[in-house]
């Protein structure tokens, strides 16, 4: 147990690091790839999923306020941001704004999740009483309620109302999101494997039971909403960074509806499937399929249904296929493993042991 | 201040969304009363209804294309309930709603595919169009038309449930699956039942709300849907006039707030708002039964 413990850390620190290569020479030689794009947006997504999985699949509350949450720390991360000079040309129509300092970056992503903490700490306060459904419609109107308010005029000097807030700093490398991402997901998988996540775990089961056990249902659960919302907030900041723009329009609830679709994808009540659903799903969406919404003439005949649009049927059709005969999603609740990995590679697709078991099974049948 | 006849506008408008908003409630709260599920895809079956009218009628015209707008309405309805939402029927009850999600966003996305995401003209159907003069004020017939259509086919669907057998199944199952189905209920023909009441709601309401806004996008099914479903909550999900009394004073209090400019930006958040209050204190609504938790 012990030398496979090292061995595992050696691996993982072996993997990491030809990531890490990897990522530099793409970051240098093709920054403005697809490529490179899919990466960033992956990882932002992924910190997302994760976030929204800790609520759904590992506490079991059916929470959809994740778009307004991603909003609150976008806002957030963009009005601090915003270099002085910039404001007067950004705040056309409110004076210039009402806020005329900078924050640094780093303390501006951190204050992206704690503004999302807090208003999470408001929104959870009436709502995280109510049972799986009607938390899941509250949550969904407190974000749309988040959403009007920012648009709202009077907020204006400070949210720049319905007009788009720009000119932030953005990322210098690919590398940043990848591993502001990867530490948040750490952080919330170290958190899951403590007494907190098996707290969360225990109220998934059975909330009563888990009361019998003598936690405190609200108190756990608000914890669990607060931290996937800061964590919401700071991939909502990161959002922000990618897209270079801001506007309170585009975190609508079918933002929430995606994520929890890559959450399914990846598998509810698992961090490294959410991982690998967010890269397939953004790669497919965004790359691979790219190609379906492109006619094409084969053999001289033009194949008349490949048009603009015809991307996101397939697509969706595939989602609508895993959700109903593949309910499990790509890892189920397993996480990712050395041991399974070479366990893998010692026997593809159990080819060995199948062959194995064949062999026993016909020599107890000659045997008779 | 603004006349008598103006506030008298802003009302009957109000009265025309919430009858609208009434009959796709309808489909939420029956289908939640027995499945206990948030259909979020029945905003999206009342967008599709939306783009069979354009489509049909350029054909037929659209006098002619009604009643093959609701079949057509309908059997969309019944399908989805059958690939979707049957396989489903013992899984727990998150993988049923994220289903429904699915299911929005492919209807949706099939919208855009089809019409090039762009807003199509909805046909004008004449009768509907035409003006009605009472004295100095001028009403469309629509908004006249609208509140009396609905209430007469609410009042049919309340006589349907409460003195039909099917109606009667309908009630037990709600009540209580497992024990309607020991009672030789066939719950899967309740549950079709169900969904083409309510999909033959939506169609109406299709109808009615495109002839009033003049144009069907893609996305136009999640608001209004959406609004419906809270106005089913309000009212206490499950009760047919529950719903249709909230969303009559959704539908007038958004007309309301639309009118007055400094706060018309929250037209969509009141009614959110409105929701989290019900929620908070009458979590049942204002007609619904009260629950208990089974251990």
């Amino acid at each position: 147990m012990v030398k496979n413990k090292k061995r595992d850390w050696i691996l993982s620190l072996a993997s990491a690091a030809v990531i890490l290569a990897v990522l530099i020479f793409i970051d240098k030689r093709a920054h403005y790839s697809m490529l490179a794009s899919v990466i960033q947006k992956a990882a932002i997504y992924s910190l997302l999923a994760v976030s929204l999985n800790l609520l759904n699949g590992f506490t079991g509350l059916f929470s959809l306020g994740q778009a307004g949450f991603m909003m609150l720390g976008a806002y957030t991360y963009a009005i601090f941001t915003i270099p002085s000079a910039s404001r007067a040309s950004v705040y056309q129509y409110f004076n210039g704004g009402a806020i005329t300092f900078t924050l640094p970056v780093v303390l501006s992503v951190i204050a992206a999740g704690l503004v999302a903490a807090v208003f999470a700490w408001l929104v959870g306060k009436p709502c995280l009483r109510l049972k799986s459904d009607y938390l899941a419609i509250a949550t969904l109107g407190f974000a749309e309620i988040l959403r009007a308010l920012i648009q709202w005029d009077v907020f204006g000097p400070v949210t720049n109302g319905s007009n788009i807030l720009r000119s932030f700093p953005s990322f210098g490398s690919i590398l940043t999101p990848v591993i502001i991402s990867a530490v948040c997901i750490a952080i919330i998988v170290l958190l899951i494997n403590s007494s907190y996540g098996r707290a969360f775990k225990a109220i998934r089961e059975d909330e009563i039971a888990a009361e019998a056990m003598g936690i405190n249902l609200a108190k756990t659960k608000m914890q669990a909403f607060l931290i996937s919302s800061f964590f919401a907030g700071i991939g909502g900041a990161l959002l922000a960074m990618f897209q270079a723009s801001v506007q309170a329009k585009g975190f609508t609830s079918a933002m929430t509806y995606e994520i929890l679709l890559i959450v399914v994808i990846g598998g509810i009540g698992s961090v490294t499937g959410s991982v690998i659903g967010s890269f397939l799903y953004i790669a497919a969406s965004e790359w691979w399929l790219r190609f379906l919404d492109d006619s094409v003439t084969y053999l001289h005949v033009n194949i008349p249904f490949m048009r603009g649009g015809f991307r996101m049927v397939v697509f969706s059709v595939v989602i609508m296929l895993i959700v109903l005969f593949y309910r499990r999603g790509i890892m189920g609740e397993n996480e990712f493993s050395w041991e399974a990995v070479l366990r893998f590679f010692r026997d593809p697709f159990h080819l060995v042991s199948r062959a194995h078991k064949k062999k026993a099974a016909k020599e107890a049948a000659g045997h008779e | 201040m603004h006349g008598f006849s103006y506030i008298l506008d802003i009302l009957l408008s109000g009265i025309t969304v919430g009858s609208l908003y009434a009959l796709i409630a309808i489909g939420y709260t029956m289908v939640y009363g027995i499945l206990r599920l948030i259909n979020f895809a029945h905003g999206d079956i009342f967008m599709m209804a939306g783009f069979f009218m354009v489509y049909v009628s350029a054909t037929t015209g659209p006098l002619l294309a009604i009643p093959i707008v609701l079949v057509l309405t309908v059997l969309l309805g019944v399908l989805i309930e059958k690939a979707a939402y049957k396989p489903l029927r013992s899984a727990p009850r998150m993988s049923v709603m994220i289903s429904a999600i699915g299911v929005s966003y492919l209807l949706q996305n099939l919208a855009t595919y089809l019409t090039g995401g762009l807003a199509k003209a909805y046909p004008e159907i004449p009768f509907l169009k035409s003006t009605l003069s009472i004295g100095s004020l001028n009403v469309k017939m629509i908004t006249i038309v609208t509140p009396i259509l609905t209430l007469l086919l609410v009042a049919g669907l309340v006589i349907f449930i409460n003195k039909t057998k099917i109606g009667i199944a309908m009630r037990a199952v709600s009540k209580d699956f497992e024990t309607a189905r020991l009672m030789g209920i066939q719950v899967n023909s309740v549950i079709s039942v169900t969904f083409v009441i309510g999909s033959l709601l939506a169609g109406v309401g299709s109808i009615l709300y495109f002839t009033n806004y003049g144009q069907v996008s893609p996305m136009i099914g999640a608001m209004p849907g959406l609004k419906a479903f809270v106005a089913a909550v309000f009212g206490g999900i499950g009760s047919i006039p529950g719903a249709v009394l909230g969303a009559f004073i959704i539908g007038i209090c958004e007309s309301f707030i639309k009118s007055n400019d400094a706060i018309a930006i929250f037209s969509n958040a009141f009614t959110f708002a409105l929701l989290i209050v019900v929620l908070l204190f009458k979590p049942t609504g204002m007609f619904g039964e009260a629950q208990s938790e089974k251990v």
